[in-house]
């Protein structure tokens, strides 16, 4: 008997934590549909990805006067610029180049800053804690799908440059940083390498956005500060005299990804950015949890 | 002076049915400003438990206390049994709740927004998702407009939706935080239909609001709150017995009447236009002869009778202000 019982009881275990997998699941596909179907987040993609167009035809005018933009790199344009004449594919990485650090992580700050600072303004939140979504898991959610969104909007700048690109350029062999010639399908597959490293290099900052977007019921203020945030460490970052801190904040590798077109890849300075983002992600993402499991649900 | 024993009187009554349990719970704000303050509450389990309290009496910091979404500075919340907010996740999938007015996704159709809420319960079966939401709909008549963007819904739409969100799944507890706001006589009419409904089906529901008569119709028991405490509860039939009906004289000659019910002995007269009241006298007075007084001194009578005590004569013999008093 107490053997049918056992039975009984691991048939009835069994089904249960695939069905709790598959209903979590549930509620980050309902928070991304959410999410992408926003007028507002179609508008922030939208800009994102008019940014390579533009990059585009206007290198494709300047050309068409018959000279090419400064030989050899020079003239102090966005990194790769130069290239984008002889290989569409550049326009990837000029396009990224030009987009990472503001437009990209702008975009980020909204959606993380507005993730549950929004849903308390809206009023939605206590709905969908008394649902109940849980504290953490509706925490866990929304970075998740945050962290979608920097991939999703990374990809919109990739794929829009690399459609321009090809449309406009000759696409060929890729020549990496170091002189060396690649063939165009494996500079196709660095390409996608270095858009998911752009992406990762986002998380630090997103997890800094929801954070901020626990500590106020006002949506705006959260995407503010959030945005705010990010260029005054932009600014951080330019100045010599902190080079102390400077290797702490969080956008200070970022452009580490053009390492990747080195042969052979230098990862050094890649792997210590996506350290750093690890570690951001972790203490404040952390410090979101602290907050939001702790507050007063009172919108 | 009527019943001011049950207000200060020993723990209530909570038998073991109770499926909301308080003890001295008690919320004081950051600002300390203190909200609620030791409330003992109990809900019976089959109950239609009306709600009731001035604007700023601590009803929504009770019911979000109640919720999970605040926690309390003190004391204890049990719902269906389980402590709050530690037993939420096993307690708030059998509770459905209206807080502090709907609030949809203005960007998403009613359909969406329920099925959102419906993906946010971990208890939720997604195969069965479509359908429970497509009943809610019907349920509070809003499947016409499921299709439609809830930023143009009407209060009273965007009402019905938070309801329909309480009623995706069958509750054990409905917590409505004044559902009829916003809505039209005929939808009024048809949320206390509903609530009956519900209750008839077992399911115990928690009714707030500030409409007396609202919770007279559809309550079968009451609380009373002011100023963060609880003045009294119980079943509204006691409530309602605790303070004396009123005499009421229609009669195109008030004058002579109020004079004749004075001499007679009748206390708190007022008189306005053509109508006569005055307390209802004590139960030895035989009504009939002071009607025959009326007819004998040649004032002439459209209408005599006792009305009934309301609650909200209750209500003010109890807090002995009116119901509309800020705390």
């Amino acid at each position: 008997m107490s053997r049918a019982d056992a039975a009984v009881a691991g048939e009835e275990r069994a089904p249960s934590p695939r069905r709790s997998l598959l209903w979590s699941l549930g509620i980050l596909r309902s928070e991304l549909t959410t999410t992408l179907r926003r007028w507002r987040t179609l508008a922030l993609l939208g800009v994102l990805a008019a940014v390579p167009v533009l990059i585009g035809i206007a290198v494709r005018i300047e050309t068409g006067h018959g000279s090419s933009p400064g030989p050899d790199g020079g003239g102090g344009g966005p990194a790769f610029l130069s290239q984008v004449t002889n290989n569409g594919l550049f326009l990837v990485f000029a396009a990224l180049a030009v987009t990472l650090p503001v437009f990209l992580p702008m975009a980020v700050g909204v959606v993380a800053g507005d993730s549950v600072a929004g849903e308390a303004s809206a009023g939605t939140l206590r709905y969908l804690l008394v649902a109940p979504a849980g504290r953490t898991r509706l925490l866990l959610t929304k970075y998740a799908s945050v962290l979608v969104f920097c991939l999703v909007a990374t990809l919109v700048v990739a794929l829009s440059a690399l459609a321009v690109g090809a449309l406009l350029f000759p696409l060929g062999e890729v020549t990496t940083i170091s002189g060396t010639r690649i063939g165009f399908g494996e500079g196709l597959l660095r390409a996608g390498l270095i858009a998911v490293v752009v992406a990762a290099s986002l998380t630090g900052f997103a997890a800094i956005g929801l954070f901020v977007s626990t500590l106020t019921g006002s949506g705006i203020a959260a995407m503010a500060a959030t945005v705010g945030l990010l260029i005054t460490v932009q600014i951080m970052d330019g100045i010599p005299q902190l080079s102390a801190l400077r290797p702490y904040l969080f956008p200070h590798y970022w452009m580490s990804y053009a390492d990747l077109l080195r042969a052979p890849v230098y990862w050094d300075e890649v792997v210590r950015n996506l350290g750093l983002q690890g570690v951001y992600a972790a203490v404040f993402g952390s410090a979101a949890w602290a907050r939001f499991t702790t507050k007063d649900i009172t919108a | 002076m009527t019943e001011s024993g049950t207000a200060a009187g020993p723990a209530p009554v909570t038998e073991p049915g109770a499926v909301i349990e308080t003890r001295g719970l008690t919320k004081r704000y950051r600002g300390g400003q203190l909200a609620v303050d030791g409330l003992d509450l109990g809900v019976p389990a089959g109950s239609v438990f009306g709600f009731l309290g001035p604007n700023g009496s601590g009803k929504t910091t009770t019911i979000r206390m109640l919720m999970g979404l605040i926690d309390p500075t003190s004391g204890t919340a049990r719902i269906l049994g389980h402590p709050m907010p530690g037993a939420a996740r096993t307690v708030l999938p059998q509770v459905g709740a209206l807080i502090e007015g709907p609030a949809p996704y203005g960007f998403l159709s009613g359909r969406d927004n329920l099925l959102r809420y419906d993906s946010a319960d971990p208890t939720a079966d997604p195969r069965t998702r479509r359908a429970r939401v497509g009943q809610a709909l019907d349920r509070v008549g809003l499947a016409a407009a499921a299709g439609k963007k809830a930023r143009a819904y009407s209060l009273g739409m965007k009402q019905r939706l938070g309801l329909a969100a309480a009623l995706l799944q069958p509750r054990r507890l409905l917590v409505l935080d004044e559902p009829t706001n916003g809505l039209d006589p005929q939808g009024m009419r048809e949320i206390r239909t509903l609530v009956r409904e519900l209750a008839a089906d077992g399911t115990t529901v928690f009714l707030s609001s500030h409409l007396l008569d609202e919770i007279e119709q559809v309550c079968t028991h009451a609380a009373v709150m002011a100023r963060g405490r609880l003045i009294t509860q119980g079943p509204v039939a006691e409530l309602a017995a605790g303070a004396r009906g009123r005499l009421a004289v229609t009669t195109p000659d008030p004058g002579d009447a109020a004079r004749i019910l004075g001499g007679l002995g009748v206390t708190g007269i007022e008189v306005d236009g053509d109508r006569v009241s005055a307390e209802a006298p004590p139960g030895d007075v035989e009504l009939a002869d002071l009607s025959a007084a009326l007819v004998h001194a040649g004032v002439r009578l459209r209408s005599f009778g006792v009305q009934r005590a309301s609650l909200e004569d209750a209500f003010v013999a109890l807090t002995g202000e009116g119901f509309d008093v800020a705390g």
